[in-house]
C-alpha cells in the first residue's frame, strides 16, 4: 500500500505543484518584493507561491489520510491514456511539421494517422478523412476567408 | 439612459440585418455544439475569437453570446435521445428526458425541452435587463481596493462550487495566476517566468491557453473515453414534436421554479447552470405530488432542468456586464473577447458602449424567440449531426484550433504551446481538478494583482487599506467566509466526536 500510495493521482500532482510553487516563491523573491513605493514584481507572486505549497502539501496529506480509509481507487483506464497520448504526439508532431510541410499536408496526414492507428479505421475511410479535410480547410479558410496559415517548402 | 430608452436603443442595434444574421449563425452553431457530446460552448467561443476580430464588438459579442445560449437548447437533444449530456447543464435532463424518449415520448420530450427553455431563457433577459443598470450604478463607487475585494470574492465562490475537492480548486486558480504573470511586468518591465523565452517576454496569450484546455483538452478527453452510442429516433412531423395539453399542465410550476432557480444561480459566480439545472430539478421533486415517478419519464423532471439551465444565461451575464466579474469558463472567454475588441465590461459599460450593451441584451430577446423557431421543426435535422464519425470530427476541432491559435501572432510557437495546455487540460481532466478556476485565474489576475499594487500604493505599503474600506472589509470577509464553508461539516463532526 505504501508503494502505491507514492504512485497516486493527486500525491504526484501535489508534489509537482509544490515543487512548482517552490520555483515560484524562490524565483520571485529575487525580484523587488516590497519598495519604498509599495509592492515591486515580486510581491503577487511571493504570495500565491507560498499558498500553493501550503495548498500542495495539504493535498498530498489528505490523500495520506484518506488512504487508510479508502482500498483502493477504480482502476486508471491505461488503453485510453494510451489512446490519448498517441494523438497528443501526433498533434504535437504534426505542428513541428508544419514549418516544413505546411499546414494543409501537415493535418491531412494528422486526420490520416488517427483515422488508421488511433480510430482504427480501414485506409480507404482514413485516406478520404484525410484528403477531404485537407482540401475542404484550403477551401474554406485559404480560398474563401484568405486566413494566413503556416506554409512549407512548397509554397502551401 | 434609462432601461426603456437602452432597450429600445438596444433593439435598432440588433435589429440591424448584419447583427441579425450573426445573431442566427451563433444560435445556430450553440446548437450544434450542444448537440456534439465532446464539444462545450467554451471551447468553440475560444476557437472561433480569433476569427472575430475583424467584425465590430457588437456583431462579434452578439455572435459568440448566440452560440453560448444556443448549446444550452441543444444540449438536451443529446440528453433525450442518446442518455448523453450534449452540455454538462443537460446532465439532470438525461434522467426523465431518456426515459420519455424509450416510452415513444422523444418528440414530447423535446418540445417540453425547447419551450422551458424559451420561457425561463425569456424570464432570464427581462430580469437581466431590469437588474444591470442599478447594479452599474452602485459598483461606480468602487475604487482599487474594492475591485480587489470583489475579484478575491468571485474567485472564492468559483474555487467553492467549481469542483469536488476545494483545495484542487484552489490549486488550479493559483496555476492560472501564475501563468498570467508570465511575460513582462506592466509597472516595472521586469520580464518574470519567461525561462529566456523572447516569445514569452509579451505574456501568454488567453486564446492559447483557452482552446488549449477547453478545446484539446475535450478533444482527447473524449478520446480516451471513447464509448458507442445508439441515437434513439426522433418522430417525424411537427405535431409529433408538441407536448400535449396534461403534459404541459404538468410543467406549469417546473417553468416557474427553473425561470426563478436558475437567474438567481446564474448571478453568482462559479455557480453555473449545472448547479442550476440540479438544483431545480431537486426543488420541482421534492414538492411534486408524485416524486417517486421522477426517474420514470416525467415532463416536468425536463421542464425543470432545462428552463433553471436557460435563465441562468441572463442571471450569468450581470457580473461579467456589470462588473467586469465572469463567473465561469465561458463568461471569462466572452470578458477577454469583449477587453480584445477594446470594450470594457464594468459600470462603465452602459454609457462607454451602450451599442455593445444593450445591443446584446436586445439581441438576447431576438435569439430567444430564433432558438425556439429553430429548436422544434428542426430537430430531426439537428439529430442527424450526431452520425458524423469522430475520426471526421475530431481532427476538424484539431484544425480549427489550430487556425485559432495561429491566427492570435502567426506564429509555430503558439501552436506548440498550444499542445502543451492541451496536455495540462487532459492531465487536469484525469486528475480531477477542475479547470473553470484556472481560466479565470488566467482573466482576473492580472486585473486583480494591478487592483491590488494600486491598493498598497494608496496606502504606503499598508494592508490594512483592504479592510478599513467598509466595502471591500464586507466584501472580503465574506470571501474568506466563503472558502471556510467546506470545513464546518467536519468541525461539526469533532465537536461530535470530542462530546
Amino acid at each position: 500500500m505504501t508503494k502505491s500510495i507514492f504512485r497516486d493521482g493527486d500525491v504526484i500532482a501535489g508534489a509537482l505543484t509544490a515543487a512548482l510553487g517552490t520555483y515560484i516563491t524562490v524565483t520571485a523573491a529575487r525580484w523587488d518584493v516590497m519598495g519604498p513605493e509599495g509592492p515591486g514584481p515580486g510581491f503577487f507572486p511571493v504570495g500565491y507561491g507560498i499558498a500553493l505549497i501550503i495548498l500542495s502539501l495539504i493535498l498530498i496529506f489528505q490523500r495520506f489520510t484518506a488512504a487508510r480509509h479508502t482500498e483502493e481507487d477504480r482502476p486508471f483506464d491505461w488503453a485510453g491514456f494510451r489512446r490519448a497520448a498517441i494523438t497528443w504526439v501526433a498533434f504535437t508532431a504534426s505542428t513541428a511539421l508544419m514549418p516544413t510541410l505546411g499546414f494543409y499536408i501537415s493535418f491531412g496526414l494528422l486526420t490520416l494517422f488517427l483515422g488508421l492507428f488511433v480510430f482504427e479505421k480501414p485506409v480507404k475511410s482514413a485516406l478520404t478523412a484525410g484528403v477531404l479535410s485537407a482540401v475542404g480547410f484550403y477551401l474554406v479558410f485559404d480560398m474563401a476567408l484568405d486566413v494566413s496559415l503556416p506554409a512549407g517548402m512548397l509554397g502551401f | 439612459m434609462d432601461i426603456f430608452a437602452g432597450l429600445a436603443h438596444g433593439f435598432s442595434v440588433a435589429l440591424m440585418p448584419s447583427n441579425l444574421l450573426w445573431c442566427l449563425v451563433g444560435c445556430f452553431l450553440g446548437t450544434i455544439v450542444g448537440i456534439l457530446p465532446g464539444l462545450g460552448p467554451a471551447a468553440t467561443i475560444a476557437m472561433l475569437l480569433p476569427m472575430t476580430y475583424s467584425m465590430s464588438p457588437t456583431s462579434g459579442i452578439i455572435m459568440l453570446t448566440g452560440i453560448y445560449y444556443g448549446a444550452k437548447y441543444g444540449g438536451s437533444t443529446t440528453s433525450i435521445l442518446l442518455n448523453m449530456p450534449g452540455e454538462s447543464s443537460s446532465v439532470v435532463t438525461c434522467i426523465d428526458g431518456y426515459q420519455m424518449a424509450r416510452k415513444g415520448r422523444a418528440g414530447a420530450a423535446l418540445g417540453i425541452a425547447a419551450i422551458a427553455s424559451f420561457i425561463a431563457g425569456s424570464f432570464g433577459i427581462i430580469a437581466l435587463s431590469v437588474m444591470a443598470p442599478p447594479i452599474a450604478v452602485f459598483a461606480l463607487s468602487f475604487s482599487s481596493p474594492e475591485y480587489f475585494a470583489l475579484m478575491a470574492l468571485g474567485l472564492a465562490l468559483v474555487v467553492l462550487l467549481a469542483g469536488d475537492s476545494l483545495v484542487k480548486g484552489l490549486i488550479a486558480l493559483l496555476v492560472g495566476l501564475w501563468l498570467t504573470s508570465i511575460g513582462t511586468d506592466l509597472f516595472t518591465s521586469q520580464s518574470r517566468f519567461t525561462f529566456g523565452q523572447t516569445s514569452l517576454l509579451s505574456g501568454l496569450d488567453f486564446m492559447i491557453v483557452a482552446i488549449g484546455v477547453f478545446a484539446i483538452t475535450e478533444v482527447l478527453s473524449s478520446i480516451s473515453d471513447q464509448e458507442e452510442t445508439q441515437v434513439l429516433p426522433v418522430p417525424k412531423g411537427f405535431r409529433n414534436l408538441l407536448p400535449n395539453w396534461e403534459e404541459l399542465k404538468a410543467c406549469r410550476f417546473a417553468f416557474a421554479n427553473g425561470s426563478i432557480v436558475g437567474f438567481i444561480i446564474g448571478v453568482l459566480p462559479g455557480a453555473g447552470a449545472s448547479i442550476a439545472s440540479f438544483i431545480s430539478y431537486g426543488i420541482e421533486r421534492a414538492f411534486s405530488r408524485h416524486p417517486e415517478k421522477f426517474g420514470t419519464g416525467v415532463p416536468e423532471g425536463v421542464a425543470a432542468p432545462e428552463g433553471a439551465n436557460n435563465a441562468d444565461t441572463g442571471g450569468a451575464l450581470i457580473p461579467l456586464l456589470t462588473l467586469g466579474i465572469p463567473g465561469g469558463g465561458t463568461t471569462a472567454i466572452l470578458l477577454s473577447a469583449l477587453v480584445l475588441w477594446g470594450v470594457k465590461p464594468g459600470p462603465l459599460m452602459m454609457t462607454e458602449s451602450p451599442d455593445v450593451f444593450w445591443g446584446l441584451v436586445a439581441s438576447l430577446y431576438i435569439g430567444n424567440v430564433m432558438l425556439l423557431i429553430l429548436n422544434l421543426p428542426m430537430v430531426p435535422l439537428f439529430a442527424q449531426i450526431l452520425r458524423i464519425p469522430v475520426y471526421i470530427l475530431h481532427p476538424l476541432i484539431f484544425g480549427v484550433s489550430v487556425i485559432g491559435a495561429y491566427s492570435v501572432a502567426g506564429r509555430v510557437f503558439d501552436i506548440l504551446m498550444l499542445a502543451g495546455f492541451g496536455a495540462l487540460g487532459f492531465a487536469m481532466a484525469r486528475l480531477k481538478f477542475p479547470v473553470a478556476p484556472l481560466v479565470l485565474g488566467f482573466v482576473l489576475g492580472d486585473a486583480m494583482e494591478r487592483a491590488l499594487r494600486q491598493s498598497l500604493m494608496m496606502s504606503q505599503g499598508d494592508l490594512s487599506i483592504l479592510i478599513s474600506r467598509p466595502i471591500s472589509a464586507g466584501m472580503l470577509i465574506f470571501a474568506v467566509g466563503v472558502l471556510f464553508l467546506p470545513l464546518l461539516p467536519r468541525f461539526r463532526r469533532l465537536k461530535e466526536a470530542a462530546s
